[in-house]
């Protein structure tokens, strides 16, 4: 039996919002790791979107972000996608190293972004596979960097499979000396089937 | 200043002269216009996925590329449009992200452009002009005046088809 994420009930989505906020609590650790400096994160806001609202919480359909796209691969298949904007993209990489000044995307910038986005989504699904006992292991990464509409056709194309809506958890890290704010939102999109798989394994029925 | 109107994702809408059909930010997802050049009546849709009839759950018609373009067509000649005069342009239909593996949702742009031409054909409507494909968004303007399709991107120029 599938799920249709209309009928996502309270219940379903705390799970999802718990797996959000371990997940991303891994990853902020990590990237405290990666920049050697401490992390904090705002609770992870989880939401249940229609197709047309999601670009608007980037700045509308024709802002230019960056995507960082996975494949799901092992017990559950699928996808994950870590999206940020360009100006969080260019935060993220002069934390990560302080006097680069970078101000615009190349290809040093773009290969630096791969290996934050490995790390973090890395650790968000290490966190996933571990709640829920599964193997679930994350391929190469592909990015781009493109209008917000256009990017975000891709997980919703995966959700479409399965309904109108769109499920998206967005994270903000804060670096705590600089106060700088990176928002990054993760889509986690597992196929069909292994959304069931999934919440199986952790005990709910639907 | 001409009117636009806008179209989201899984939507369609129809215009008279002399009214801009627009989307913006097509990925994977295609723009789908139709045209009759003499009422001048013209019609949008942004197509999410070949195929209503693989999936269960296809309650949206402009979701998906068999359906979308069919409701689209009875639209425009319900507002006036002549079926027989109708032509055609469409873009978007790119791939985003690229894997090596031969994994079916990765194509879906692909896929969505050529479920497209096959309804059109299927539909008799001819297809004057296309920019598909390529791992690119585009955002396109049709207007009604004249039927000319705009499509900007980001790096990769803008132009008139």
């Amino acid at each position: 039996m599938s799920m249709h994420l209309e009928e996502v009930n309270g219940m379903i989505l705390d799970v999802l919002k718990e797996i959000g906020n371990i997940g991303a609590g891994n990853a902020a650790t990590a990237l405290a790791k990666m920049i050697n400096k401490k992390v904090d994160m705002a609770v992870p806001k989880v939401n249940v979107m229609e197709f047309h609202e999601v670009p608007e919480i980037l700045g509308g359909e024709e802002t230019e972000v960056c995507g960082i796209f996975f494949k799901l691969e092992g017990d559950v298949e699928g996808s994950i996608m870590f999206l940020l904007s360009v100006e969080s993209a260019t935060t993220l990489i002069n934390l990560l190293m302080p006097g680069s000044n970078v101000s615009e995307i190349n290809d040093f910038t773009i290969s630096a972004l791969k290996e934050i986005g490995n790390i973090l989504s890395g650790s968000y699904i290490s966190s996933l596979s571990g709640l829920t006992n599964l193997d679930i292991k994350i391929s190469v990464p592909s990015l781009a960097i493109d209008m917000a509409g256009a990017i975000l056709s891709v997980p919703a194309i995966q959700f479409g499979l399965v309904g109108d809506k769109i499920l998206i958890i967005e994270n903000e890290f804060i670096e705590c000396v600089e106060n700088e704010k990176v928002n990054g939102f993760f889509f986690l999109i597992p196929d069909v089937d292994s959304f069931d798989v999934m919440l199986k394994s952790l005990g709910i029925s639907i | 200043m001409k009117s636009l109107i806008k179209v989201g994702m899984a939507d369609l809408k129809t215009a008279t002269n002399p009214e801009v059909l627009t989307t913006l930010g097509l990925g994977s997802c295609v723009g789908v216009c139709i045209y009759d050049p003499i009422t001048k009546v013209s019609g949008m849709a942004h197509v999410m996925l070949p195929d209503s009839k693989a999936i269960r759950n296809n309650s949206n018609v402009a979701k998906f590329a068999d359906t979308a373009v069919l409701k689209l067509v009875n639209d425009m000649v319900a507002n006036g449009a002549n079926k027989r005069r109708l032509v055609s342009k469409i873009a978007g239909g790119a791939q985003m992200f690229s894997f090596s593996s031969k994994n079916d949702m990765m194509k879906i742009g692909q896929r969505n452009a050529i479920a497209v031409k096959e309804m059109l054909k299927e539909l008799g409507i001819p297809l004057k002009a296309e920019d598909t494909g390529g791992n690119y968004g585009r955002s396109i303007e049709f207007d009604s005046v004249d039927g000319s399709l705009r499509i900007k991107t980001i790096g990769h120029g803008t132009h008139v088809l």
